[in-house]
């Protein structure tokens, strides 16, 4: 078991390996503005290299916002992120270079509509990581059956379930290889029958050593792979615990009442 | 007589005429109006304001006048001895330019952003997610409106005709000079246009439909 400070590994995890309590992203004093919204105050957040980080709070508190700065597509007014060491650098090739470290995966999949399963899993390896395409596409079909969908390779985004294009989405994001995986919501817009389906996938992920930031309204994900649970309101971390913690005794007001509101419905 | 049977070479000409006119400035128009395009979406700013500029001085320009300016003061300052063919060439494929990067950017547009936001998150440059994700998901709608746009290079082609360029409606003059009964000269080159339009909207719905079932 770990004994890191910035991680606590939770009685129930599931997880095999252990946080190394090395840290690979780093946020300090971060602060951002929509206008007049102060949507992120004050920001600070260590991820270990290995951990499960799950952000939780009510809609608007700024979670999608917080997931987005760190690959900048969202940028900062002040404060610094550094993932593995490195400052995030401006728009430019040295960024690019960073977001291929990166995994994202959105609350609305965004697999490329105009490229087969197969296409939208080799794009990326072969335009940005300059590999073969051969070698792409047996990575690609390696991936997409580990997610399960190695049947619908070559159709299009939109002869898929929801499910399915999430997990295919998930392969897209995994076959560039990244340190990290940031998850917005990936199961929000799913049907209830395919929640599982792609929480299944993201166990496997977390218990593979995965680094991972979920923001996620799904409360039994959160208590089986999380090593930490994140909960923002109105822009600032307002508590931070293991998730056995967090769920049986938060100690903020806000948290009590944000976890009775969606534990009793 | 019949003006199109005794004067058929003539016809000819025109028609070929307009015809190579019409496509040269069809291709420069979508080179520049891609490219310009780009500049308008870029995130650097000088290259969205040299887009700007440009589209707004061709679009808000009327075509006689570039015509003009192209025949008469840029030979003289910047490309003397350049062929009529040439200018005319620049004049129509600038102008039309400022059209089709418009048409592109509503494109461009109506593709949803979160496609761009994945291409990124891949660690795509700004060139690569329009080329490989943006751009060939705005060709579909976009086909409807540039082919209108080619339609209206076609018909402004005929301002050609008045600056010494060899093409269909110059040889109304001609005949009409010869005498034959303008009436009949004009439903001739009418219907000349009209080979030529209803072919482009024939080429741009078979594209329409292709781009559709590659869904
Ligand atoms: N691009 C944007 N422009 C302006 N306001 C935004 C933008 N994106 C999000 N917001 C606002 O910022 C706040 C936080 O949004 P978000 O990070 O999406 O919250 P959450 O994901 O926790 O629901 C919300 O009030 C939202 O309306
Ligand atoms: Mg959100």
């Amino acid at each position: 078991m770990s004994d890191s400070p910035v991680s606590p590994a939770p009685a129930r995890s599931e997880r095999t390996v252990p946080p190394s309590g090395d840290p690979l992203v780093v946020l300090d004093r971060v602060n951002k503005h929509f206008g007049a919204l102060h949507v992120l105050q004050d920001i600070d957040l260590t991820v270990a290299r290995g951990e499960v980080v799950v952000v939780i709070g009510p809609s608007g508190s700024g979670k999608s916002t917080l997931c987005r700065t760190i690959n900048r597509l969202e940028t900062i007014d002040s404060g610094s992120i550094t993932i593995d060491g490195r400052p995030l650098p401006a728009e430019g090739r040295e960024l690019a270079r960073l977001r291929a470290d990166v995994g994202m995966v959105f609350q609305s999949f965004n697999l490329f509509a105009h490229k087969t399963v197969l296409e939208n899993v080799t794009l990326g390896q072969t335009k940005v990581r300059k590999i073969t395409r051969e070698k792409a596409e047996q990575t690609a079909r390696t991936l997409l059956d580990r997610v399960g969908v190695g049947g619908q390779a070559d159709k299009y985004p939109a002869q898929l379930s929801g499910g399915q294009q999430q997990r295919v989405a998930i392969a897209r994001a995994l076959a560039m290889d990244p340190k990290l995986m940031l998850f917005d919501e990936p199961t929000s817009a799913l049907d209830p029958e395919m929640i599982n389906e792609v929480l299944e996938v993201m166990r496997q992920l977390a218990r593979d050593g995965m680094t991972m930031v979920v923001v996620t309204h799904e409360m039994g994900f959160a208590r089986s792979a999380a090593n930490r649970v994140v909960f923002m309101a109105d822009g600032r971390i307002v508590e931070e615990a293991a998730p056995d913690q967090f769920f049986s005794n938060p100690r903020s007001d806000r948290a009590k009442d944000f976890l009775s509101k969606i534990l009793h419905h | 007589m019949n003006v199109l049977l005794d004067n058929f070479a003539l016809f000819r000409h025109g028609f070929i005429g307009t015809v190579v006119l019409t496509a040269v400035s069809a291709v420069l128009s979508l080179v520049l109006g891609t490219l310009v395009a780009a500049c308008r979406v870029s995130p650097v700013p000088p290259l969205r304001i040299f887009g700007t500029v440009w589209v707004t001085l061709l679009r808000n320009t009327p075509l006689t006048l570039l015509f003009m300016i192209a025949v008469f003061v840029a030979p003289q300052i910047l490309f003397p001895g350049i062929s009529y063919f040439t200018l005319a060439v620049s004049a129509l494929g600038c102008y039309t330019s400022a059209f089709v990067c418009e048409a592109l950017r509503s494109g461009v547009n109506s593709v949803p952003l979160g496609q761009a936001e994945a291409a990124r998150s891949l660690g795509m440059t700004f060139s690569q997610t329009l080329r490989l994700i943006v751009l060939p998901q705005a060709t579909r709608t976009v086909i409807p409106p540039i082919g209108s746009l080619m339609i209206a290079l076609t018909k402004n082609s005929a301002i050609a005709g008045s600056f010494n360029v060899a093409e269909l409606f110059a040889q109304q003059k001609r005949l009409s000079e010869i005498g034959y009964n303008i009436l009949e000269i004009f439903v001739w080159i009418a219907l000349a246009y009209l080979v030529i339009t209803f072919a482009i909207s024939a080429l741009f719905r078979l594209l329409e439909h292709r781009l559709a079932v590659a869904r």
